[in-house]
């Protein structure tokens, strides 16, 4: 068969953040470090990238509304051109990272990866990292929907700068990053000093990997008091007991984050729980939501239980984009509950809760 | 029987061509091939992009990841023409009087002969630049549409308008036709001589399942092959309206492969048909008839040029696994 259909998928890492938030601080580490893995980084502009590297492309941020009729099916026209010319040569590298512009707008970004055929068929969304400014939260929130929209479009946020306010003054900035997008990762960073095996290969987008690396999918959101720092190592028996602890009065508890009340903050997450799924109701369900309310839905993510299915079925989706797969079977003693978030602005959260509760099996 | 004779490369193939009758293949990584008596290389780029043809000088003009644009000569020689650095030159296109056309950014440059250089800012990238075939006059392919420059004059450009992402352009070889291709998989086409705003001025060519990446005008530019499809689909542009409708021709249909690359013979209404698998028909437009050219190979058919007397078809892959088919074997 051809080269493309046996190269494995290169993995691309989008790192988004506003200015002065520490994308260039992190992108001189990953391309620095000694982790023998070789980086081709797109950048914007070369700006401050301090190393010189054959593999930095310049790339002028451009935008294309597909001919489709819907406004949010947009890819970044730049990124299909770049992808496709480092693309001839592989084995220069192992990995590809978007830098994108503190204004940039992710979802493009994050959509060419799926909408445009060739550059999926050679490689695949890993992961889209936000850098914030812990300092510097507040005012952004105030004066830009587009530091809203990084932080509720992220797999993985860099709570940076943390040097630079109170413990107070940080843990609120983290409840407000975890208001926003309640299933991203959080971790805490000065200089944006991160292990980057925390960053980079997360499989964020791959439904077999991405619910897998993050077993407390959803769970964070119960707990208003409980955040993630870097040195959070959730204990899991710890949450075992919690979740068992609440059993009696949780079923099918639905966590909702918004409309919030923390100000400024425009994004609403609507976090689903309920038990087994008949598919028959389930798939034309989301189908019909992720068509009518898609523009409104910048990310969803779930694990969804099917009645008399062994298997976990995961779903991911961006806009009106959906996808779904099996992943793995139900452990032995594993709840066999679904889960499902939506982050996304002006969505009928009593009409989610109530459409998603019907899907279930009727008992 | 047609013959084969295989150069095996390393790596992407990105442009073929003849120049006095000697191949030339031009690898992705920067490196130029020629079979002039014996394999020999000439190191243009570190990374090459571009290539273009200009028929005019029988040369090469090629564009690199390093941000320089060379000509290459026959003879294998490589003298700059023009450089930016660290800019990826994605596009070149050759033009009368010695014309060099490249672009980066929003930014198509025309360096003239006589080594005077013209810039024509667009408001978006420029996706693809393609000169008239009379006149110095390019089309400038951008996103909404198509901009046409008079190289040598002031004033403002023509702008030919079509909602969607361009992504390459060209012009057929009476000039009475733009067409180009789009991020969507289609064609679009315009009539220049049709009444500006005009519903005929436009065409619009869809129905393909992939992204139309390689197009070719036979002979007397009576038709326009293209890729994009499990056929090489080619357009009729005899009539005053173009393929206006009218059903396009489907050549060498494969059910499991597309058509990656298409090159028209230069006399006769032929077109070689370059597919995903590597291997390469030749199908004849009048009763469709169909002659294996090269059996699969290793990777997609990438490019394909035909000598001037139309005996020899030269071609590259994905994978680097070259060649050249004599027809009369």
């Amino acid at each position: 068969m051809t080269e493309t259909t046996t190269q494995k998928p290169i993995p691309v890492t989008v790192l988004t953040g506003y200015l002065g938030a520490g994308k260039t601080t992190l992108l001189n580490r990953i391309l620095s470090e000694n982790h023998g893995r070789k980086y081709a980084v797109i950048v914007n502009e070369f700006g401050e990238i301090g190393i010189d590297n054959d593999l930095i492309v310049e790339s002028d941020e451009e935008i294309y509304e597909l001919n489709n009729g819907c406004v949010c099916c947009t890819v970044r026209g730049d990124l299909i051109r770049v992808v496709e010319g480092l693309m001839r040569r592989p084995g220069r590298f192992d990995a590809i990272i978007v830098e994108t512009t503190g204004l940039a707008d992710p979802v493009p970004v994050a959509q060419t990866f799926f909408m445009d055929d060739d550059v999926r068929a050679k490689t695949e969304l890993d992961a889209v990292v936000a850098l914030v400014d812990a300092k510097h939260l507040p005012l952004r929130l105030k004066d830009s929907r587009e530091a809203e929209d990084q932080i509720a479009f992220a797999d993985v946020v860099l709570l940076n700068k943390t040097d630079l306010v109170t413990p107070e003054e940080l843990e609120r900035i983290e409840a407000t990053v975890r208001v926003i997008n309640p299933s991203a990762r959080i971790y805490r960073t000065q200089r944006s000093e991160i292990d980057l095996t925390k960053v980079l290969d997360q499989g964020a987008f791959n439904l077999e990997k991405a619910l897998e690396n993050d077993p407390h999918f959803l769970e964070q959101g119960e707990h208003d008091d409980h955040v993630c720092g870097p040195d959070c190592d959730h204990d899991h028996h710890h949450h075992h007991d919690h979740d068992h602890d609440h059993h009696h009065h949780h079923d099918h508890h639905h966590h909702d984050h918004g409309p919030s009340p923390i100000h400024d903050v425009t994004v609403q997450s609507i976090s689903l729980r309920g038990g087994e799924m008949n598919p028959d109701r389930f798939f034309p369900w989301i189908q019909k939501i992720t068509q009518t309310d898609g523009p409104n839905i910048l990310r969803l993510k779930g694990i969804i239980a099917f009645a008399g299915d062994a298997e976990r079925y995961v779903v991911q989706g961006v806009h009106m984009i959906i996808e779904g797969d099996h992943q793995r079977p139900w452990k032995d003693g594993e709840k066999r509950e679904s889960r499902l978030v939506f982050i996304g602005r002006d969505l009928d959260r009593e009409k989610i809760e109530r459409t998603f509760k019907a899907c279930e099996v009727q008992a | 029987m047609p013959t084969v004779a295989p150069l095996d490369l390393e790596g992407h193939v990105v442009s073929v061509a003849f120049l006095k009758d000697v191949p030339f293949f031009a690898g992705a990584a920067g490196t130029i091939h020629r079979l002039d008596q014996g394999h020999k290389t000439t190191e243009a780029h570190d990374g090459l992009l571009s290539l273009a043809y200009d028929e005019a000088s029988d040369t090469l003009l090629t564009g690199g990841e390093d941000g320089k644009v060379m000509r290459i000569s026959a003879d294998g020689s490589a003298t700059p023409v023009a450089e930016t650095a660290r800019k990826w030159i994605s596009e070149v296109a050759a033009g009368p009087q010695g014309a060099v056309a490249y672009a980066y950014g929003k930014t198509t440059f025309v360096r003239l002969g006589d080594g005077t250089t013209r810039e024509f800012p667009e408001e978006r990238t420029v996706e693809g630049i393609a000169f008239a075939p009379k006149g110095l006059r390019i089309a400038v392919a951008r996103y909404n549409g198509v901009s046409l420059h008079w190289v040598a004059m002031t004033g403002q450009p023509i702008d030919l308008e079509w909602k969607g992402a361009h992504t390459g352009v060209t012009f057929s070889p009476d000039g009475r036709f733009v067409v180009t291709t789009m991020q969507e998989n289609a064609l679009h086409g315009w009539k220049l001589d049709a009444k500006p705003g005009a519903e005929t001025r436009h065409m619009r060519m869809t129905g393909y399942p992939a992204k139309v990446k390689s197009l070719s005008w036979s002979a007397k530019g009576k038709w326009l092959a293209s890729s994009g499809a499990p056929a090489a689909i080619v357009w009729p542009f005899q009539g005053k309206d173009g393929p206006m409708g009218k059903a396009p021709l489907e050549l060498g249909t494969r059910g499991n492969t597309m058509v990656t690359t298409v090159a028209c013979h230069p006399a006769e209404d032929i077109v070689a048909i370059g597919y995903e698998d590597g291997m390469i028909l030749a199908a004849r437009f009048a009763d469709s008839k169909e002659v294996l050219l090269r059996r699969p190979g290793k990777g997609a058919v990438t490019a394909m040029a035909w000598n001037r007397s139309g005996r020899q078809l030269a071609f590259g892959s994905a994978a680097g696994d070259c060649g050249v088919v004599d027809i009369a074997g």
